[in-house]
């Protein structure tokens, strides 16, 4: 337990492997599970979608997973040094995934002040009912136009829940993985599972709702035909599960070193399916409610996004009996939803500068944390904060998340050729083996799949000019975010690492390696490595 | 609801939140290993 050499502080743990999987089904769990799920499925071909969607979870959702959690527990880091571990050259993967969690984490928050503000007005029915939509825009968010720049003008509604939201997850980081992060986990994702299932049955009551889960089940079968069908699929299990922008990579950092990882990752893997299913029949149900009350059909009443949460649900709140409770729910679900993913994202940058600076919990988390909060309330709390958004959401996902999954599969595999020692880390410790299959997968399908999604992507938005922004607009919150992350990425992997950083002088990733029988770290080497005779040789 | 309709909420309900029982049982019997203990040997 102890170590002669403690100049930098010991790395976190989770308190047990529970803790650890409730903390990444929180994770995995987010807002796009309540509201994209749904409609992506029955687009999809609704019950005939489930065979593109169980295809990508087994063929590579899951195998991404278990390459997260390779790549964080066998280097025992945030996502800049395990890469930093694997390879010197392959740092700036790291970091690039940390800027991303930048940009996700400043609009995010905003999502739940929202959501924190329509489980208040839902108790109320303060939009008034039939005034729905324009409430949102208008009323809510006061949007504006941002042909003439970017507004000043701040909103109280939105920037003072935005505020407190920041409080909340910012006293959670700063108590550290155990006591924040795995506490508010265990707290807050049973509470969103029995809000959910408590929200399920009352929307199934509702009238209509068969017409929901019918249209949501009835399966499409010409919908399996289209190649774009499977695309979303496995665009959809790719975002859903959080893979490959350094957060399963980050919590699996926090594991005991025998822990059970493949194990864990199926439980988390179908925990968040599951899930999902239950936010299609709750969302479809209550749809099926809508439809009925306005004498339309499903298909013109089904949407995603922000248009299903805060301007069809709300429809749904004023019309059905009880539909207070309905909306308090709903919005409590998307704030305990989103809290516990924001968490995940914030914690991949707070420890990324944990390991690099060697400082302490509570001084990076208000280093990172204070800056985030000012800009995401300077950007989110006007009235152009749903353009930024829409923008940055849109090419983050596309241009950074997809594609530093893709590079990060290309050089793991075929460039560093260390897919043969991630499977081997994973089979000392795992419950369920994985084979030369799963390297195929990690290795051939993966980057087949991520190629061909960012490829159409690309053709997408170049083709035509993303929403109908000003050409400046994407320009900044669009291309040259998406191009600035890689550039400031590289940037921060060529400042040098602090003495007292994990990079440096980290013991127990020295005790771990001699424990494991794996080649000592050069660049730690509290041990005595034999070609390199660098510092301190007190094993 | 149509048969075909009720047949793939079935299936849906029994593929993902059977698999997650499958896993969660996997996981029960795989307990978690203190550190000071030695490795037993791979059983499956």
């Amino acid at each position: 337990m102890s170590h002669a050499r403690t100049q930098a502080p010991r790395r976190e743990a989770f308190g047990s492997r529970n803790v650890f999987i409730l903390s990444a089904i929180g994770s995995a769990v987010g807002l796009g599970n309540i509201w994209r799920f749904p409609y992506v499925a029955y687009e999809g071909g609704g019950g005939a979608f489930l065979i593109p969607y169980l295809c990508a979870l087994l063929t590579a959702g899951i195998p991404l997973l278990f390459f997260d959690y390779a790549i964080g527990h066998r280097f025992r880091g945030s996502a800049p040094l395990a890469f930093r571990r694997m390879h010197r050259a392959a740092e700036p993967l790291g970091w690039w995934q940390v800027l991303i969690c930048v940009v996700i984490a400043v609009y995010y928050a905003v999502i739940i002040a929202w959501a924190a503000m329509y489980t208040w007005f839902s108790a109320q029915l303060s939009w008034g009912a039939g005034n729905e939509e324009s409430f949102f825009f208008s009323d809510f968010l006061q949007m504006g136009d941002v042909s003439g720049g970017l507004s000043t003008v701040f909103v109280p509604q939105v920037g003072v829940p935005l505020v407190i939201v920041w409080l909340v997850v910012i006293v959670i980081m700063a108590l550290g993985v155990k006591r924040g992060i795995g506490a508010a986990n265990t707290v807050l994702l049973p509470l969103l599972t029995l809000m959910f299932l408590v929200l399920v049955v009352q929307a199934l009551f509702l009238p209509g709702a068969m017409d929901g889960l019918n249209a949501f089940f009835t399966p499409n079968w010409e919908a399996l035909a289209d190649p774009a069908v499977w695309a979303s699929a496995y665009g959809h299990i790719f975002f859903s599960l959080s893979v490959a922008f350094g957060i399963m990579v980050t919590y699996s950092s926090y594991l005991k070193r025998k822990t059970d990882l493949t194990g864990s990752g199926l439980v988390v893997a179908f925990a968040n399916s599951g899930f999902e299913i239950l936010a299609g029949i709750g969302v479809f149900a209550a749809l099926g409610f809508m439809a009925q009350a306005q004498a339309a059909e499903v298909s013109e009443v089904a949407g995603a996004g922000i248009g299903l949460a805060f301007v069809a649900f709300p429809t749904i709140v004023s019309q059905a009996t009880g539909g207070s409770i309905i909306g308090v729910l709903f919005f409590g679900a998307l704030v305990f939803a989103g809290l516990t993913s924001l968490i995940s994202v914030l914690e991949v940058i707070v420890a990324a500068l944990q390991d690099k600076l060697g400082w302490g919990r509570v001084r990076t988390t208000l280093v990172v944390t204070l800056p985030l909060a000012a800009i995401s309330t300077a950007l989110f709390s006007t009235t152009t904060a749903l353009a930024v958004l829409d923008t940055a959401d849109a090419f983050v996902n596309a241009f950074g998340i997809m594609a530093v999954a893709l590079v990060a599969v290309i050089v793991v595999a075929w460039m560093l050729h260390k897919l043969p020692v991630l499977q081997e880390h994973l089979n000392r410790r795992s419950s369920f083996r994985t084979g030369l299959i799963w390297k195929l997968l990690v290795g051939v399908l993966a980057p087949i799949v991520l190629g061909y999604l960012l490829i159409t992507e690309l053709i997408a938005k170049i083709s035509q000019p993303y929403g109908d922004y000003p050409v400046w607009f994407v320009g900044v919150f669009g291309w040259g975010m998406a191009i600035g992350l890689v550039i400031v990425g590289i940037l921060l992997a060529l400042l040098p690492w602090s003495g007292r950083s994990h990079a440096k002088d980290d013991p127990e990733y020295d005790r771990f390696l001699e424990v494991e029988d794996y080649t000592p770290d050069p660049e730690t080497s509290s041990i005595p490595v034999a070609d390199s005779g660098q510092r301190g040789a007190s094993a | 609801m149509t048969a075909a309709a009720i047949t793939f909420m079935v299936i849906a309900m029994v593929t993902v939140w059977g698999g997650l029982a499958a896993a969660i049982v996997n996981l029960v019997r795989h307990p978690e290993q203190t550190e000071a203990e030695p490795t037993p040997p791979v059983e499956l």
